[in-house]
């Protein structure tokens, strides 16, 4: 059993570092704020939420699970306020075309 | 290579990295957000060696709190900025500044590399006395007990930080509210956040400064919980900051101090020395002074952050 808890973990957690991986590239090669926030917000959320998904069968007690999960929540909410915030700022500022 | 090794090797070349970039980069406000992502990664450092306190302060004040007076800071000079880049430093200048700087750095490598090995500690000396204090987290027993001076005048220190940025108030607004009047988008997300996070945050900032008798954590880092909360209401427009004239502000912001005084000084005639505890009544004692630190601090920081009087309060 604690075999296939192992392998769920490396799976899950592989998969959100992936998401991470993807989030930077997209920071780095789209062309615009809104896009590149867009692949930022995504990351955290997916990456993290994967990560977090693959650490709750290696936690030591059900309180690390709630734990765990509330991070992942904060960040959650974090980055959609902040992405929020700054899509405005970047909207406003847009050049007219 | 074990995989713990390679991670801490990676993260002391990522913090080697973001310090030289924060020095390198032209941009004040890069810099600065240079020096939040540098306070993280060092406070992951510390967790590294085994120090979650340390960790803890790091990324509340390190990352934190200084990194947002860091963040007003660079958008107040931000008109500046271009006239202070035209006045380039001349060779001689830089060359002077260089030879400094390479100075500095080779009498602190000097120093670091003559300490003896293994360095001089005092650690086995605090563990065996914590039983006395009654606390059971070792680093709240020297910062409170065995060490209480220094903390008295941290504790000092930011209120003089604080009168020093409330004397930068102009002449019509001593007196009155910190900061500008933020006003109050109903649908917005930071108004939205402002309603949501705080009662999740003020348990949070409690749970931290209690737990910091026997676990890593304190008052200076649930006072900066605290105080971002309190930040995070007034930013969305929902309070205003106090006048600075108000007495039951200029209260808190003293009782701290006052308190650890008084408790230092009775310890002169209780306990034979200035700051010394009577025998039992340890525990006591220090939970005394950190309730009583606790609304200085939250206080002291958010309005570090919050800044010089600007208005008079709207009547």
């Amino acid at each position: 059993m604690s075999l296939v808890l192992d392998i769920f973990t490396i799976v899950a957690v592989s998969a959100g570092a992936f998401f991470f991986l993807a989030g930077t590239v997209g920071l780095l090669r789209f062309p615009d704020t809104l896009t590149r926030l867009h692949a930022l917000t995504k990351a955290d959320n997916l990456g993290l939420g994967l990560v977090v998904l693959g650490l709750l069968p290696q936690a030591q007690q059900p309180f690390d699970v709630i734990k765990l999960i509330a991070i992942w929540l904060f960040a959650l909410l974090a980055g959609a306020t902040v992405g929020q915030l700054m899509a405005r700022v970047a909207r406003r500022e847009r050049p007219t075309p | 290579m074990t995989l713990a090794l390679a991670v801490d090797i990676s993260l002391a070349l990522l913090v080697l990295a973001v310090a030289g970039w924060i020095i390198a980069v032209r941009d004040t406000f890069g810099a600065v957000i240079g020096f939040v992502a540098y306070g993280l990664l060092l406070a992951l450092v510390w967790i590294r060696l085994a120090a979650p306190d340390v960790a803890l302060t790091e990324a509340a004040i390190g990352g934190g709190l200084t990194g947002a007076l860091l963040i007003g800071a660079a958008a107040r000079l931000r008109g500046t900025e271009a006239a202070a880049r035209a006045e380039y430093p001349g060779a001689l200048t830089r060359m002077l500044a260089a030879i400094l700087a390479v100075t500095v750095t080779a009498a602190l490598a000097i120093g670091v590399l003559a300490l003896p090995d293994p360095a001089p500690t005092l650690a086995p000396a605090a563990t065996a006395s914590l039983a006395m204090t009654g606390v059971g987290n070792p680093v709240t027993a020297v910062l409170l007990a065995f060490r209480a001076m220094d903390t008295l005048l941290e504790a000092i220190v930011v209120l003089l930080a604080l009168l020093g940025v409330w004397s930068l108030a102009p002449d019509r607004a001593w007196g009155g509210c910190p900061g500008p009047r933020r006003l109050v988008d109903p649908d917005g997300v930071l108004a939205y956040l402002a309603r949501l996070l705080p009662p999740i945050g003020i348990i949070v900032g409690l749970y931290i400064f209690w737990i910091g008798a026997d676990l890593p954590g304190g008052k200076f880092q649930g006072a900066t919980i605290l105080a971002a909360m309190w930040l995070l209401v007034i930013w969305a427009g929902l309070a205003d900051t106090p006048p600075i004239s108000r007495t039951w502000l200029r209260i808190l912001l003293v009782i701290g101090p006052l308190v650890f005084i008084a408790i230092g000084f009775a310890g002169a005639i209780t306990a034979g020395a200035v700051l010394a505890y009577p025998e039992g009544y340890a525990k006591p004692l220090i939970v005394a002074i950190e309730i009583a630190l606790m609304p200085t601090l939250v206080l002291t920081l958010a309005l570090l952050v919050a800044g010089a009087p600007q208005r008079m309060p709207l009547q």
